[in-house]
Parts: C-alpha cells; structure tokens; sequence
C-alpha cells in the first residue's frame, strides 16, 4: 500500500491541478493577509472559504482521479496486490496531496505575516486541522460514489450532487425543520442534525473558538456547554474521524463486490 | 494447469457467462475468440480476479484463484487500454511496476527492443498511443512468469514492433509459457495460435487447433471458419 | 450693602481653621477632628491607616487626604462616611474593604440631602457600594477610581449610586469590577462624561427614570450586560465608546422606552448587539460607528420616528434585525459596507437603494434557533437571491442614498 501510496502522491504532487489549489490558497492567504493585515480577521474569512471549498475540492478530485485512473487501476489490479491496498493508497494519496496544499497553501503567507507570534495560532492550527478532516472525509465519499458509478458522467453528477446535499440543501431542510418545530425544544435536535453533517459540524466547532456562540443565544451555551467540555470536543473529533472510518469501510465492503 | 468449472457471471440481468468450462493445458498459445460481447473480457477478467463470478470456480495449478492475490505473482496481464498516470515518467512507471512484484525483471532488454530508450524520462500524458502500447508490453514481459494474458497486444503498434511482439510471444511459448491471447486480427491467430477458443453466448463454443475449426467448418480460411461458426449458431 | 456680604463672606472664609489628623498629631482620629471643625473648617488628614467607620457629617467642611491616607472598614456594615450637609468636599483619601449587607446600603461616602458638595481624587478599593448619593443636587464627583471583586449580582454594589438628584457632574471617574459602574435612577440635569467603566459584573451604566441629561466621551469595555437607559426622555448621548460587551444576553447599549434623545457620534465595537432597541421614539442617530457587533442595532419592541443618518455600519454579522413593527423610521445616507451598488453619477451617493435587512436576520427574528446556521453556505444563497428579489425583507426598510464611502472612518 505505502508503495501505491507513494507513487499516487508522485503523481499528483506533479499534476497541473494540485498546483492550481496550492497556489490558490497561496494566493487567497496572501490577498487576505494583504487586505487587513490581521491575522485574526483573516481566519474568519478563511473559515467560510474552507468549509466550503475543500469539500467541494475533495469531492472533485476524488472522482476525478478515480475516472481518470482507471485503466491504470486496471494495470494495478493484475499484480499481485491486495485490491485493498491499491485504493486505500490512492485514498490516501489524494487526501494527503490535498492536505499537503492546504496546509503549505495557507501555512506560507500566515507564518510569514507571524503565525506564531499571534494569538490566532490555536483558532488558524483548528481550522488546519478542520480543512483536512473535510479533505480526508470528501474524497473517502466521493470514491464511494465511483466506486458505485460505472458511469464517469453519471459519477460526476452524483458526487457534485452529495457534495451540494451535505453544503446546501442538508441546511435548508434544517432551517426549515426549525421553522417548522418552532415551538419544541429544538435544541437536541439542533445539536444532532449539526454532528450528522460533517461540514455543519466543521463550521460549528470554528464558530464555537471564534466566540461567535454569543449570537447564538440560548441554543449557542448549549452547544458552547457541549463542545467546550472535554466530551464534546472528543465526540467532534470522534465523528469526524467515523466521518472518514464509516465511508473507508464501506469502500473494502464494494471492493470485495467490485468487477473491474 | 488452468481449470474453469460451470463458470456464470450476471451483470445486473444480463448474463455474460452462462455456465462455461475450460480447461488450458500448460504450454502453447491459446487465442480466445469470439462476436462482440461473447464473454471474453470477461472470462479474462474473472481469471485476474478484477471480476468476481456469481458462480463457479477457476483454479490454476490445482489451486482456486477466487478471492486470493498472490497468485497473480506468476502471472503477467497485457490490458487492452494503456493509460497510464500522466505526471509518471516512463522510467518511473517502470521503476514502480517493478517495486510491486517480488520478481527479478529484465527490461532493459525490451526497452531496447521496442525503442524506448530515448523515451525513459518523458511523462506518459506526452506519450503517443503507440508508444504507449509499447510501454505497455515492457511491463508485461520483463517479469518471467507462467501465465501471460495478452488483451488486444498488437493495437497501435507500428510492424517492426509488430515482428518483435510476434517473436516475443514465440519465444516465450519456446520456454514452456502459458500464453493467451485475445485479437481480432487473424493473421495474428493463425500465425502464431497452437488452439482456438471460441466464446460464443457466454459458453465454449469451440477448442481446437486452426486446422480442426477450418475441417469442421470446411473453410480454407481463418476468418471464413469464425464467420461460419457464428452464423450456424444464428441459423 | 453687597459689598459688605462679600467682605464678610471672604474674611469668614479666611478664618477657616485646619485640623491636622496624625497618629502623633494631637487629634488621632478622624471622627475626632469632624467632630472639633466648624462649618468652613478643613480637616486635613495625614498619611496614615484609620481604622474607622460611622464618620458622621453635618456642617459644610473640608475633608482633605494628604498622601492617600487610608480608611480601612475593616468589611463593617456602616459606611465611612456619612453625610448630610451643604458646601463640604472630600478628596485624597483611600478607602478600603467596605462591608457587605444583604439588607443596608453600605458605602464609603453615602451622601444624602445634600447641596453643593465635591467628592474627587479619592482611590476606592475593594468597596460594596463606592458612592451614593441620594435627594441631593449640584455635587461634583470627579476623578475617583473604584475598584470591587463582584462576582454575583446578589452580594454586589454599584461604584457610583445615585437616586433623587439633580444637577449632578460625574466625571472623570474609573469604575471596574462592581456590580453597575454608575447607577442612576430619578436624576435629572446631570451631566455623565469622560468616566471609564470597565469589567463590571452587569451594566456599565445603569439609569431610569432620569431626563434631560447628558453623556459623553465615556468609555463603557467589558461589562455584563452593557449600558442600559431605560424610560428616560430627553437624553443627549455623544461621543461614548461601548466596545468588547461579547456575551449570551450583552450589547453595547440597551434602549428602553427613551423618546426624544440624541445619539451622535459613538463609537460601537465588537459588542454581541451594539444597540438593543426597544419601544424607542424620536431618537436621531447620527455619526455613529457601528464596527464588528454580531447585531448592530437590534429592535426589540415597536419604534417610531427615528432617524439614522450618516452612520458606519461595517463588519456587523447583522446589521439590522427587528421582530416588531417599524414604522416612519427613517434611513438615509449611512454607509453600510455591505453594499454592493454603484455610483455612476459620482456624487459619492449609492445609486441602488440598500436593504439592511437581510432575509437570514428576518428569519432568525421569527425563529432564533436557526441562527446556528449562520456562516453558513445556504444562508448566503438565500441572503442572495433575498438581495435581487425581495419577497420578505419589508421594503419601506431601505436606505436610498447610501454613502459610498465611510463617514469619518476611525482607524
């Protein structure tokens, strides 16, 4: 697998595209650096880009990949390798490439404009982190979507679709459901809707250490009661990672099935 | 040495193999025949393990092949579509093939036979499908093993490639290999296949030598006989 | 005649005695030396620890600290000093550990009918009540700094109390860690500026029932709840900065049942709303910055005849937010740095009116919980398509003339 591993990030640490989302990054880090010169301002803007994007990325570059390997799968498939072990590296091959860009990307211009001699080194380290859980997690799902979709097309479509489902449409049925149920307590249900989504639980935690949980009111102190403690953050971490475990297990159990 | 028993595959409702059995004999070239959407790939497939069959079993050596992997080890596989990751040069592709199979290679032979040599450092998305293919067959045959699976070995390749791909296949047939083969090019088949396996509806329709399809069918010609087989079937 | 009134008045003056107060002076104590000094004397007392309370004044004296003395109450439950008298002033001490009650208002001075006083420069440390002041009128209270450990409302005092009064100046002063920095409630043509309260446990500044007053250059950082004005008419609020007020239920400055006041020129940082609005009439507001407040301005209850002219709106995750009906409020050139339009015609004038109402801020006034979604990549969409045709966002809300560039900008 480390050999897959290693020559899939080969592969992409070289495509045209992994620079275009390095130097993306580069480029938004320095222009928000540039434009307040704040480190704190810039990772909230930066949170609202991450949330967004590396899914949306992930998502992209994990059925992308998978199509365009294919026949090089193929290849792969005929020696003697675990089928396992050849996508678990391409797995990982993707989610780290994309976390190499992401953490460089942004890492470069915050740590020159003096990272570390700021108080947003925790808030910026957070969100770091976040931005590869998001990575690991999208390209998990969206190499679920091919591996289930012969049809390069058809797979494309499906994944643009989930990734639309979980960013967009996932909040616009909660909103309405709490418009809806607005006269139950709503905030159990507020707290499990915002864990089973993991972009929602992504902004929640990045909202909850920028201290916007003020606005949030009575339903803010209960999450902030929540994921302040040691349980919520460990439960945070915890789902996030089952986030990626649950789609990873789910790829062994469609490989055991898969006819290339 | 290869052994397939009442072997079916389903793809959603559509039955590619419906029962087949077939047995290869170590030793000599066997040609694995048959219309568009006979079974072929599939049977290939099924014997590489990439498709899983509903039913049935394959062994190779006494042994079954289902579900295991290391027994690919001794087997080398020409796919019929050579793309590789663009961003790999040539030599690294090779390099990495190279690293995943346990096997003391030989490519330099063959690089030197199929005029790669000034290709080693170009990245295989510049590569022109031809040269492509070539690469192609470095990696299947610069590892001895018993069993070497040729799919469409000869698309692309311009006739001097074509001379050294036939002579490699005699040889290594000279050596006691295994080898089968797909094509659609007859000349290919009668030239060079000890036997004819034709794949017809997802069963063996036919094994045999050149001669023994030309007798049964009557026909002088190669491609006369295939022609012959499938529409005695229709008719 | 008149003549004569002066001389006497000033030779009466110039007979005043002084009243040396020292360990090794002959008076020890200071309640010894009030006790000895005539209306018009001074009572100057030396650096020193005075272990006293129960200090009662009646005639019009002078209390001077030299050095900051110190009078420590030991936590009794009686008040240094109190006061009931005209022309007296109290100035240079240090006062310290004043003495918790759940049923007495204890403070270091507690003035009550009184006229004409001056209490300044004295240092209040880990005090109940700091000053109250009650039924009294011209007084100064000036430079003093207050300092308490409140940590429940419950078993904590205000820095400066005041009920009943008129004509007040408070000024000056730094207020922190009490319960209100300034509570006022009854008091009429006072003046309140350049006082700074910080760090208390509930409002900044607190009044009610208080007309005709006015409040400037003060600074109001990291209290509780904010400043609240309630049921007031005729105030003049100018140049204040309410910054850092970030909590569950805080904002910079909470407006209750005031009409007719005037709120120019303040300056709102970071407060979870920067001002809570609630059943206000006739107030203008003009020349405020209103600078990173989750809510900018908020309203709670119905208000009419406002007016919001030439106004910083920048940075708010709300600008605007109501859940009562709005009505004859007027907006009309504020800059808003959520402001999208134009100027072809250069007059500095967006040439696209602006709603500061945005459709997520409507739907959190209807059902709060869904502010959990905010920052969200559907709440932008929404706010969007909300923004090039609007269907629930009310559209006599809307700024026409908005200002293309910041009024004033503060760096």
């Amino acid at each position: 697998m480390l050999k897959i591993l290693k020559y899939s990030i080969f592969d992409l640490l070289r495509s045209r595209w992994s620079y275009v989302y390095f130097t993306f990054y580069l480029l938004l880090g320095f222009v928000l650096l540039f434009l307040n010169n704040d480190v704190n301002k810039a990772v909230i803007t930066l949170m609202n880009i991450i949330i967004v994007l590396t899914p949306l990325i992930g998502t992209i570059f994990g059925v992308m990949y998978y199509y365009n390997s294919k026949e090089f799968t193929e290849l792969l498939l005929a020696q003697p390798i675990k089928r396992s072990q050849i996508f678990m590296g391409q797995y990982l091959g993707i989610s780290l490439s994309l976390t190499l860009s992401l953490v460089l990307g942004l890492g470069i211009p915050f740590v020159m404009y003096g990272l570390f001699k700021s108080t947003a080194i925790f808030d910026f380290s957070l969100l770091i982190l976040i931005g590869s859980f998001l990575n690991f997690i999208f390209v998990a799902l969206a190499y679920n979507i091919a591996l289930s979709t012969e049809n390069k097309i058809k797979g494309f479509g499906y994944a643009i679709l989930m990734w639309l489902f979980l960013a967009v449409i996932y909040d616009g049925i909660f909103m309405i459901s709490l418009i809806i149920f607005n006269e139950y307590p709503l905030d159990k249900f507020s707290l499990f809707a915002t864990m089973l989504n993991p972009i929602d639980l992504s902004r929640i935690l990045i909202l909850l250490k920028l201290d916007i949980s003020a606005l949030l009111g009575y339903t803010g102190a209960i999450f902030k009661d929540f994921f302040g403690a040691n349980i919520g953050a460990f439960t945070s971490i915890l789902i996030l990672m089952l986030w990626v475990v649950l789609p990873l297990r789910r790829i062994k159990y469609k490989l055991k099935r898969k006819d290339f | 040495m290869i052994k397939i028993k009442n072997l079916h595959k389903k793809f959603g409702k559509l039955t590619v193999l419906d029962g087949l059995d077939l047995e290869i004999d170590k030793g000599g070239i066997f040609a694995i025949l048959g219309p568009n959407g006979s079974g072929k790939t599939t049977l290939i497939k099924a014997l590489l393990g990439m498709v899983i069959p509903s039913k049935g079993d394959i062994s190779i050596d006494g042994n079954s092949v289902l579900k295991k992997w290391n027994y690919r080890n001794e087997l080398n596989y020409l796919p019929q579509i050579a793309n590789f990751p663009a961003n790999l040069s040539v030599i690294e592709l090779i390099k990495m093939v190279k690293n995943l199979r346990p096997k003391t290679p030989n490519e330099k032979e063959l690089i030197d036979l199929f005029g790669l040599n000034e290709f080693l450092n170009k990245k295989l998305g510049n590569l022109s499908g031809g040269t492509k293919q070539k690469v192609n067959l470095v990696l299947t045959f610069m590892f001895d093993s018993d069993l070497i699976i040729l799919d469409e070995p000869t698309t692309g390749l311009d006739p001097i490639a074509l001379i050294h791909l036939k002579n490699l296949i005699k040889k290594e047939k000279k050596s006691g290999k295994t080898i089968l083969l797909t094509t659609h090019i007859m000349s290919v088949v009668e030239e060079l296949a000890d036997e004819i396996v034709f794949l017809l509806d997802g069963k063996i329709y036919f094994k045999g030598s050149v001669e023994k399809l030309k007798k049964q069918t009557s026909q002088t010609n190669l491609e006369h006989a295939i022609a012959n087989l499938i529409t005695k079937q229709n008719a | 005649m008149r003549c004569l009134i002066l001389f006497l008045f000033f030779t009466i003056t110039l007979q005043a005695n002084t009243i040396k107060v020292c360990a090794s002076c002959d008076v020890k104590t200071i309640k010894e030396a009030v006790l000895l000094a005539k209306k018009g004397d001074t009572v100057l007392v030396k650096k020193g620890l005075y272990k006293e309370t129960k200090i009662y004044i009646s005639k019009g004296i002078h209390l001077v600290g030299e050095n900051y003395p110190v009078i420590d109450a030991e936590f009794k439950t009686d008040s240094v000093f109190a006061v009931k008298a005209n022309d007296f002033s109290i100035s240079g001490f240090k006062f310290k550990n004043i003495g918790m009650s759940y049923i007495k208002e204890i403070a270091a001075v507690f003035v009550s009918h009184s006229k004409n006083f001056t209490i300044k420069d004295n240092i209040l440390e880990n005090v109940f009540y700091g000053f109250i002041i009650q039924s009294s009128k011209f007084g100064l209270i000036q430079n003093n700094k207050v300092t308490g450990n409140s940590e429940k409302e419950s078993t904590s005092g205000n820095g400066v109390h005041v009920w009943k009064c008129k004509k007040l100046r408070i000024e000056q002063n730094k207020i922190f860690g009490m319960r209100d920095a300034i509570y006022l409630e009854f008091v009429n043509e006072s003046s309140i500026s350049n006082n700074i309260s910080a760090d208390n446990i509930r409002y900044g500044l607190h009044f009610m029932f208080s007309n005709h007053n006015e409040y400037n250059n003060n600074e109001f950082r990291n209290n509780g709840a904010g400043v609240a004005v309630m049921f007031s008419k005729f105030i003049k609020m100018h140049h204040n900065t309410f910054h850092f007020n970030w909590g569950t239920a805080s904002y910079g400055l909470l407006l209750k049942e005031i009409y007719d006041a005037e709120i120019h020129d303040n300056y709102f940082e970071q407060n979870t709303v920067g001002i809570n609005i609630d059943g206000c009439n006739r107030i203008t507001y003009k020349s405020n910055h209103f600078i990173r407040n989750g809510w900018a301005l908020k309203f709670t209850g119905g208000c009419y005849t406002n007016t919001f002219e030439y106004n910083n709106f920048m940075h708010n995750a709300f600008d605007l937010s109501y859940n009562s009906r709005l009505n004859d409020n007027k907006f009309e050139a504020n800059y808003w740095s959520e402001y999208t339009g134009y100027d072809i015609d250069k007059n500095g004038l967006g040439d696209v009116p602006h709603r500061p109402v945005k459709l997520f801020s409507y739907i959190v006034g209807k059902t709060p919980e869904t502010m959990i979604l905010l920052r969200s990549l559907f709440v932008d969409i929404i706010n969007f398509s909300e923004k090039v045709s609007p269907v629930f966002t009310p559209d006599k809300l809307i700024d026409k003339t908005p200002l293309m560039r910041p009024v004033n900008p503060v760096e």
